[in-house]
């Protein structure tokens, strides 16, 4: 189940990283190495075992719906790299 | 040459932004409007270290949309994240629902009337919860701009069933309209579609008839109004037909809906479901129902306007039109039953309040609510027209006095003399004046012209000042004519 380099790019495009080819390839065995210790857990006899998404054993944490203070518009703005008119700037979008 | 025939399937995306006072997952005020990024929180921007707490009224709000929607309820759910990146999305993920049956609702279905009076069914086949995107504003200089006080407010989403239950544009405007008035009964939602918090995104295709397979999809948006739901169904499923007929190869895209020039314009093509990479939300714990407590919602439901209006029309004797104009908001249906239980008949409480008191509200710009005119002041009036204390004419204008001062109307018809004079005698005594008044009338009469019976009638009436009960006038008037 090794991964082949047209899926790589196709998973970088989708983290929007662009790779060279040198990179590619060392990322192509970086989780070719990840995806072999899977098959290796795969072995793992587990039709008993329930399935876990959360590691922590605790349901239906609920928070009450009564508003409370959050940041400032300042201190939201702040950390943006750039901001204008109370807006965060972002790279220009045209729909 | 007959063109070919094509099937239109129509699937329903219905967003809903819920009623609670703050997001889905802190605590930031849910309000619509007001100055950019002056509700947010290191939850809501997405910003590191911070962890989100599930709005648990959000919950129960779509828990009880479920349950309308004759839905299965998810007894263990869970939140996943749906990956993609956007700027308005500030963590590159949006917290959502995947999978079939773990959604809080699903396998549901929604019956309703149509426009024309018949009664539809269609099939949902999910209801799950998941939070709003901020808004891109566009700033002068091709810059752009975010604002993230919608960022994490709650959004239900209802989907239709798959293959479609849908096949025009009506239909598609009777379901959303429909849905639209179920979740403002429930108070789930405001349903204001100019405002975006109620949105409906079809996605439309078409295929030729006969054929098994659905055509190629193509997502609309941007619909901001009923009539935009359907004039943007339709063209679409024009533009596709004549690129068919072109020979054209469709793509599956989201296009988005330019009500002005009735155009749709591309805005994305859509990336497939697998490059969101969906997976459990760590962040969140798992939400788990005990039975009892979904019973209980279920047995708190208040009653859906599907069976109201069915009531009405069944129990109560009000046209199907009639009814379908008492169930426009629940506010307005509440005055109409309690009118109704305070004594008033069900169809003259009816007739008064889509006619007079719309009117007059429609030319304040008022709500029933906010007028001076309560359920009891209805009643009342139905009353005194019913038992013959005033006319329906005279009920006109004791209305109107009502809806100015707020008065009772039997008080203003005793105050203000509008009772009307339903004494034989004295209404012969007034007959008999007018008809000595007008010798060339009733000379005319005589000699066969009928019609000056109206004359006299009027002149009757005028003298009486309108108190006059019209249908005694009438008979006294023939009596004394053919004396
Ligand atoms: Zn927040």
């Amino acid at each position: 189940m090794a991964i082949s380099l047209d899926e790589l790019k196709h998973v970088a495009e989708l983290a929007r990283l662009n790779l060279s080819n040198q990179e590619l390839n060392a990322m192509q065995s970086d989780l070719n190495r990840v995806l072999e210790s899977f098959r290796q857990l795969h072995e793992l006899r587990l039709s008993g075992v329930e399935l876990t998404s959360h590691s922590v054993d605790s349901t239906s944490v609920w928070g009450e719906d009564e508003p409370a203070d959050g940041l400032s518009r300042s201190d939201a703005l702040e950390a943006a790299p750039s901001a204008e008119a109370g807006l965060f700037l972002v790279p220009t979008i045209f729909e | 040459m007959q063109a070919a025939s094509y099937v239109l399937s129509v699937g329903m995306e219905v967003h809903a932004e819920l009623l609670t006072k703050t997001k889905m997952f802190c605590r930031c005020p849910n309000e619509f409007g007001g100055e950019p990024n002056t509700r947010v929180c290191p939850v809501c921007l997405g910003l590191p270290g911070s962890l989100p707490v599930i709005n648990r009224p959000a919950v129960e709000h779509v828990l009880r949309t479920a349950l309308a929607l004759n839905c299965r309820i998810a007894m263990r759910s869970v939140f996943h994240r749906k990956n993609y990146f956007y700027p308005d999305l500030p963590k590159a993920y949006q917290i959502s629902q995947y999978g079939e049956t773990n959604p809080l609702g699903h396998s549901g279905y929604m019956d309703f009337f149509t426009e024309d009076g018949g009664e539809r069914r269609v099939r949902i086949r999910r209801v799950h919860l998941e939070e709003d995107t901020g808004k891109l504003m566009h700033l002068p200089g091709r810059k752009s701009g975010v604002d993230f006080n919608r960022a994490g407010v709650p959004l239900m989403e209802i989907v239709t069933d798959y293959p479609p239950d849908i096949h025009s544009p009506q239909e598609a405007l009777d379901y959303s309209y429909q849905l639209r008035l179920l979740l403002i009964y429930l108070g789930a939602c405001d349903g204001k579609m100019e405002e975006g918090s109620l949105r409906c995104e079809p996605n439309v295709s078409i295929a030729p008839e006969g054929h098994q397979e659905l055509g190629t999809k193509t997502e609309l948006k941007n619909l901001s109004s009923f009539r935009a739901v359907q004039s943007g169904i339709r063209h679409e499923a024009e533009r596709m037909r004549h690129a068919l007929e072109r020979g054209d190869t469709l793509k599956q895209e989201t296009r988005g809906w330019d009500e002005e020039n009735e155009k749709s314009y591309v805005m994305r093509v859509k990336e497939f479901e697998d490059d969101y990479r969906y997976f459990p939300d760590p962040d969140l714990p798992p939400m788990v129902f005990s039975e009892e407590y979904i019973e209980g919602l279920r047995a708190a439901l208040p009653e859906l306007p599907t069976a109201k209006r069915k009531r009405f029309m069944e129990d109560l004797g009000l046209s199907d039109y009639d009814a379908r104009l008492l169930l426009a908001g629940p506010a307005w249906a509440r005055f109409f039953e309690e009118a109704v239980a305070q004594g008033g008949d069900p169809k003259q409480v009816c007739n008064w309040m889509n006619g007079d008191f719309s009117h007059l509200l429609n030319e304040a710009g008022r709500t029933a609510e906010a007028s001076k005119v309560t359920p009891a002041h209805i009643a009342d009036l139905t009353g005194l027209i019913a038992s013959g204390k005033i006319s329906g004419r005279i009920g006109k204008e004791v209305f109107e006095h009502v809806f100015q001062t707020g008065r009772m109307p039997s008080d203003v018809v005793k105050e203000e003399g509008k009772e009307q004079i339903t004494d034989a005698g004295s209404i012969r005594e007034v007959v008999s004046e007018v008809l000595s008044q007008n010798p060339e009338a009733v000379g005319k009469y005589r000699e066969g012209k009928k019609g000056v019976h109206g004359f006299l009638v009027g002149q009757v009436m005028r003298k009486t000042e309108g108190m006059a009960n019209p249908e005694m006038v009438n008979r006294l008037v023939t009596e004394e004519l053919e004396r």
